[in-house]
Order: C-alpha cells, then sequence, then structure tokens
C-alpha cells in the first residue's frame, strides 16, 4: 500500500451526511455529492445516514453538509433560510465538514447577487464575495490544479487535478480570511483575473465544479470523508486516512475527461470533412 | 388599401418572399446532393436570411397548431397530425416529424408542402414565443417544463417568464375571430403559470411525476405543496391548480361534464396516454377551424380524435420494437431527469421485467454537455436487473450505476452493447434501449 499515513479502521463509526435544500439547490445533479460520501464511508463499514434536507425544516444536525447549484431565486431563499436557522454556523464551529458547489459555493460566502445583481447576504462561512460577471456565462469542462497551500490528502500528498464542468455568471473574489482551492488550467473558475478555483478555510470548501464534483474526484470525496471521520477534537490533525476502493470506474471517467480537454481541438473544418463522408 | 387574398395558403407574394421560398429548395436540393441528410434545416436557414418574415408569410392561410415543452413533443405532434389528417373536410397536413423544431425546421416543412392546408409544428421551448408571434397558430398545447440541457438553454424559470410574455399577448377571442385556444397541462405548476397569461385556456390534468423543477411558487417564491389529489397549491400566495376541462385518468380521457372517454393505443406507457389527452382536447378546435366532420357530418368530438390516435405505432424509432440476433429490441428515447423517470414507469408497466437494459449516454450540442444530470436519474430502481452502459459518456453512466449499486458491463459501440446484451437475454427474450438525443441516433443508424 502506497498511502504514507497508517489507515484506519472506521467500520461502526456513525456519520451523517446531509444535502442542503435540494428542493431549492438541486438544479444541477449536485445532490449526487451526498451519494458519493454515503456510499465511500458505507463501503468502509461505516454506518451513514444520508439525509435529504427539505428547506421548511430546520437543517437537522450532520457531520457533512452538501450544499449544490441552483437558479437565482431559490439561492436566495436557502442563504436566507441557513443564515436564520444559525445551524450550519454552529455546526462548523463543532467541527463540520461543508462542501458548497456554484450557487452553494456563492451562498456559503459573504455576498452574492441575485437575479438582477443586487448582492445579498451570503452565510459567511468562506471569506469570499461574488458579484455578476460582465461577460457570458462560464460553461463548459474546467480543470484546476489543486495550489500550493490547498489542503492534503491523509497521506500528506497534495490533491490530484481536479475535473468538473462549470456554469455560472458570478465572479468569485477570495478574501484573506480564505485560501483558493486550485489554480486553473482549463476553463474559468473563480474569474477574478487571479486565474483561481473555488476556497476553503478549515473544513470549509467551495468549488463551481459540477459533475458531480465528488464522482469525478474521489480524492477529495475521501478527504472530506476523512475530516468529517477525524471528529471535533482534531480540527487541526488533517484528516483520517481511510482503507483505498477500487475505484477504476471513477479513475477511467477522470482520465478521459482530463484527455478530452487536453486533446488540441480538431479543428471545425477537419470535422464537416468527416461529416460530409459518404457512410 | 384592399389586401387581396394569396392563391392558396403560404403562396410566396412577393419578390422577396419567392427569392426566399427559392433559396429553400435551391439549399435543399444542394444539401441532399452533397449527402448531408435531407439538408431540410439548411434550406430553411437559407430561406430565413433571404427573408426574416417567411415564416409568418408561409403560415398564412392555414391552420396552425404548435406543441411545446420539455419532454413528449415529438409524439405528441404525430398524435395530434395524425388525429386531424385525413378527417373529412380536413386539407393536406404537413408537420415537421424530423425532429428539427426550430424556425428553420418550420420554414423549411412549410416550403416543402405548398398546398397543406393545417400545420402541426412541433416547436423547442425556446422558440415558443417567436413562433407564437410568427404563425398565428389556431390552438397551442404545451405539455410540461422540467430542466434540459441546462448548459445551452435558459433555466426553467426564465423560459417560464418567456412564455409568460408570449402567450400573453395573444389576442382575446372576439366577434371576428375565435382566438387561440392554449391547451395546458393543469399538473405541472410552471406550465399553469406560464399560460395564466393567456385570453383562452383549456386545462389538462395530465399528470406529472416530475416535480423537483416545481417546488419554489414561481409566482410568489413560496413553496408549492402537492397532495395525493393532485390539487397543487402555494402555500403562501393564491396560486393553485386551475379548474380542469378535462382529466387523464388510467386509460380515459375525463371531461368537466362527468364523460369517459377511452384511451387506446398502440404507443406503452402512461405519458403517452396523457399526451394522448392533451391531443383530444387540442385537435377538436384545431378541426373545428379547419372545417373538420365527423364520418356523418357532425363536428368534431373528442372520440372522433381518440379512436385515431392507435394507428400510430412509433414515432422515428420511438418505441418500435426491431429484431436482432433472436431477441426483440425495444427503443426508448428520454433525453433528462424527467423523462428517464417516465421512462423507468414505462419499464415496470409495460414489457419483460427480466430484459436486460442497454443505456447509452451522448453528450453532445444536441443533448447539453454536461453529465451532471445522470444523479437526478434513479438509477437504483434498476437494483436486480441486467445493465449495460454505452454510448460517448459510458463513464459517466458506469460511476452513477456503481453509485447506485446497480451491476453493470461498460460496452464501447451502441450495436456492441446491444449484442451483449442480446447474449446475455438469451433467446426469445427482450432487449430494452433508452438512449439520449444523439445515442439513439446514433444506433438506429447503426441497425
Amino acid at each position: 500500500m502506497s498511502a504514507g499515513a497508517d489507515v484506519r479502521s472506521v467500520a461502526g463509526r456513525r456519520l451523517v451526511v446531509c444535502v442542503v435544500f435540494p428542493d431549492l439547490l438541486g438544479t444541477y445533479g449536485d445532490g449526487g455529492n451526498g451519494l458519493v460520501l454515503a456510499r465511500r464511508a458505507a463501503w468502509r463499514g461505516v454506518e451513514v445516514e444520508l439525509v435529504q434536507a427539505p428547506s421548511d425544516r430546520p437543517l437537522p444536525e450532520a457531520d457533512l453538509y452538501t450544499v449544490g447549484g441552483g437558479e437565482d431565486g431559490p439561492q436566495v431563499r436557502a442563504a436566507s433560510a441557513l443564515a436564520e436557522g444559525g445551524v450550519l454556523e454552529r455546526r462548523v464551529a463543532e467541527g463540520a465538514v461543508v462542501l458548497g458547489v456554484c450557487a452553494g459555493f456563492q451562498l456559503i460566502g459573504r455576498s452574492f447577487p441575485d437575479a438582477a445583481g443586487r448582492p445579498q447576504a451570503g452565510v459567511g462561512l468562506l471569506d469570499v464575495t461574488t458579484r455578476k460577471g460582465d461577460g457570458p456565462r462560464a460553461v463548459g469542462e474546467l480543470v484546476a490544479a489543486p495550489s500550493a497551500d490547498a489542503p492534503r490528502t491523509a497521506s500528506g500528498l497534495p490533491l490530484p487535478r481536479l475535473t468538473g464542468f462549470e456554469n455560472h455568471g458570478g465572479v468569485s473574489v477570495i478574501g484573506p480570511g480564505a485560501v483558493p482551492l486550485a489554480r486553473v488550467e482549463r476553463g474559468v473558475g473563480n474569474g477574478g483575473g487571479d486565474g483561481t478555483e473555488g476556497a476553503w478555510s478549515g473544513r470549509v470548501l467551495g468549488t463551481y465544479l459540477h459533475g458531480p464534483v465528488l464522482a469525478r474526484n474521489t480524492a477529495l470525496a475521501d478527504l472530506l470523508l476523512g475530516w468529517a471521520l477525524a471528529g471535533p477534537d482534531a480540527v487541526d490533525g488533517g484528516p483520517v486516512a481511510l482503507e483505498p476502493l477500487d475505484d477504476f470506474e471513477e479513475l477511467a471517467l477522470r482520465a478521459e475527461r482530463l484527455e478530452a480537454v487536453d486533446a488540441p481541438e480538431v479543428p471545425g473544418w477537419r470535422r464537416a470533412l468527416a461529416r460530409l463522408r459518404p457512410g | 388599401m384592399t389586401v387581396r387574398p394569396t392563391a392558396r395558403p403560404g403562396a410566396p407574394s412577393g419578390l422577396r418572399t419567392t427569392t426566399a421560398v427559392g433559396a429553400v429548395s435551391a439549399v435543399n436540393r444542394l444539401s441532399r446532393a452533397l449527402g448531408r441528410g435531407s439538408g431540410t434545416v439548411a434550406g430553411g436557414r437559407a430561406g430565413l436570411a433571404v427573408d426574416p418574415g417567411l415564416l409568418g408569410v408561409l403560415a398564412t392561410g392555414r391552420r396552425v397548431a404548435l406543441v411545446s415543452g420539455t419532454n413528449g413533443k415529438t409524439t405528441t405532434t404525430r398524435l395530434l397530425a395524425t388525429a386531424v389528417a385525413g378527417v373529412d373536410g380536413v386539407g393536406p397536413v404537413v408537420s415537421n416529424d424530423t425532429g428539427a423544431n426550430m424556425p428553420a425546421g418550420h420554414v423549411a416543412a412549410l416550403a416543402g408542402a405548398p398546398d397543406a392546408t393545417v400545420a402541426v409544428l412541433e416547436v423547442d421551448e425556446g422558440y415558443l414565443g417567436r413562433l407564437v408571434g410568427d404563425a398565428h397558430p389556431d390552438v397551442i398545447v404545451l405539455l410540461n417544463l422540467s430542466r434540459d440541457q441546462l448548459d445551452r438553454i435558459a433555466e426553467v424559470r426564465m423560459l417560464v417568464d418567456r412564455w409568460r410574455t408570449a402567450l400573453g399577448g395573444l389576442a382575446a377571442p372576439g366577434p371576428a375571430a375565435a382566438g387561440t385556444v392554449v391547451v395546458a397541462n393543469a399538473d405541472d405548476p410552471m406550465v399553469a403559470f406560464a399560460a395564466g397569461t393567456a385570453p383562452r385556456v383549456r386545462w389538462v390534468g395530465a399528470g406529472q411525476v416530475w416535480h423537483d423543477d416545481a417546488v419554489g411558487c414561481p409566482a410568489c417564491g413560496g413553496r408549492i405543496r402537492f397532495p395525493d389529489d393532485g390539487r397543487w397549491a402555494c402555500d403562501r400566495c393564491d396560486f393553485a391548480r386551475p379548474a380542469l376541462d378535462a382529466e387523464v385518468v388510467g386509460d380515459e380521457l375525463v371531461l368537466s361534464d362527468g364523460t369517459r372517454h377511452p384511451i387506446r393505443l398502440a404507443l406503452p406507457g402512461q405519458f403517452n396516454r396523457a399526451n394522448a389527452g392533451m391531443v383530444a382536447v387540442a385537435a377538436v378546435p384545431l378541426l373545428e377551424a379547419a372545417g373538420g366532420r365527423d364520418g356523418n357530418g357532425g363536428a368534431p368530438t373528442v372520440d372522433l380524435v381518440l379512436g385515431r390516435l392507435a394507428s400510430v405505432t412509433e414515432v422515428a424509432g420511438r418505441f418500435a420494437t426491431v429484431p436482432r440476433g433472436g431477441a426483440d429490441v425495444r427503443l426508448l428515447l428520454a433525453k433528462n431527469p424527467a423523462g428517464w423517470t417516465a421512462v423507468f414507469d414505462l419499464l415496470e408497466e409495460s414489457g419483460d421485467v427480466a430484459a436486460p437494459v442497454v443505456l447509452s449516454v451522448n453528450a453532445r450540442t444536441a443533448d447539453g454537455l454536461d453529465t451532471s444530470w445522470l444523479w437526478d436519474v434513479p438509477f437504483e430502481r434498476l437494483v436486480g436487473r441486467s445493465i449495460v452502459a454505452t454510448g460517448d459518456r459510458r463513464l459517466d453512466l458506469a460511476v452513477r450505476l456503481r453509485y447506485a449499486e446497480v451491476a453493470h458491463d461498460v460496452v464501447d459501440g451502441p450495436l456492441a452493447a446491444l449484442d451483449h446484451a442480446v447474449r446475455v437475454a438469451g433467446d426469445g427474450r427482450s432487449v430494452e434501449f433508452l438512449g439520449n438525443y444523439t445515442a439513439f441516433a446514433d444506433l438506429r443508424r447503426a441497425l
């Protein structure tokens, strides 16, 4: 085994994974992140409860929260419901892990734009401010290499390159209280001109990657699980090293996606010619 | 100034339009000669480039029906065209049945059928406003609105707002004209909100299993509740399901006068019975406008319409059964989470529950480039069946199936995948093939 850290058995441990407001933030398939986390924990013997938390009920207590992408109106409602309840903020202080994606990334920051571009208050878990971009929406495959100060795996290694699909019109600027997650190699990412993608601070992580991100980047999934299973007393101690899983299908998907983005573009005229050929 | 009626419906009047129609057929001939298919869209584009008002000119003098929505457009368009074509008193009917559902496709279909007096047009959701403005429809059928191709088309609520504006501009019925009849699915709050601005609506309770895109009230931002009796309502404002003019209940269409009318189709699935119910309600005013009569010279009725729909056994290959290596393969197409969920219902309701299922997914421009939607599809329902994943994005499917804990094989190429499934099925058994848009087309081409 190549893992540099001692693999800890987590069999029999309990874990609650909460998908936050799928009724408001379920537009882009990001609910899959909750499923990926729950299955990967269960496959290692953890007793997992996967909760789909509706927006009209108090947010349940959980160890790991995923906040997905959604449309502008529902995003505003989700942010105010989360801020009012106060559960997410308290649970983060108690050591819970949060993954925000796209609209979910924006709304766990300090502020984000509504449909009219007016700033709305976010939950404030990340020192990130988002405004409406001037250009066209960022839509397409996104590849980003984790930055030097991005969180490391349980083995102390940097995370592998991140792959996903972005679809957003916001520009996110990271303040001094947070750190970029990765540097964009292909695509737009945060879009503020500094080439960054996503942000993190403590055990709170935000990204523009759909896919869902954890299905395409299982090392990131295991990092979040490792944090959640390390427990509240190990906030500075890094993630628990988990038993490796047989991820051949995820690795094949990653390789294919990265290759698709890295491959030189086939010129349009050549594609047109190929279509013209009989048969 | 007097306006002389044109000699025949849709006939070119004026030099610019004549040139534009000429451009349509010239490009179509060139396209066919180059082996680029029928070239209908290329021709339509050329025509619109010469005369941007061509669509309106070509529609003039015809009775026009539009069919739009996220899912079921092509099948519903075919059912509606079948319902009216050949009815006593109705002239030739034209329909854009190749799936080219944007203005260039409409222009090509209309320019290619100058004698047709009735046009039944499938319309891409994003172009409904333009068609409403240009084609002066007699009837508009609105099926449903849910997430689809998020990278390309506006999100659901933006589409709703655009529909609402377009339908609000329809003329109210008056002494001179009957006004456009909008036939809308009352069970979909997004459709109900969009159609709420139209002056003349026939509300059909056609059912809608997929509610994930309609939880937030489009009127006030409150929450829409979906009780078991189907009478959804917002918990904050007075937006609620409109009073129904007709409802699809199982295999019957129940009208508000209490009469029940059997829906008997060759096509499978509850969603097709729902489509047929919408067609029955829409075809009656379309037939009235087109001068249609029943066999005894009487006014057209829903029973006249429903009786004609069983002749449709497949729609551009969808729902067809083809033999392959001793097995019967049923071909199914669905493009988004709502569509795939409806097809899973169909797999459980009709067909062999032990039949292997080939799933094929592409992510080309026509499909939407983002495959994240696969995680909104309840693949968990396939546990216990033999599954073969194929298509350009078979690896995305494979990972999704792994997390659904559904055993599967991955095979490159739709025919190879089909043959693999046929071998798994064994002699005399059946196989289901479900693909999204271009994946389905790939298989049909290969067969």
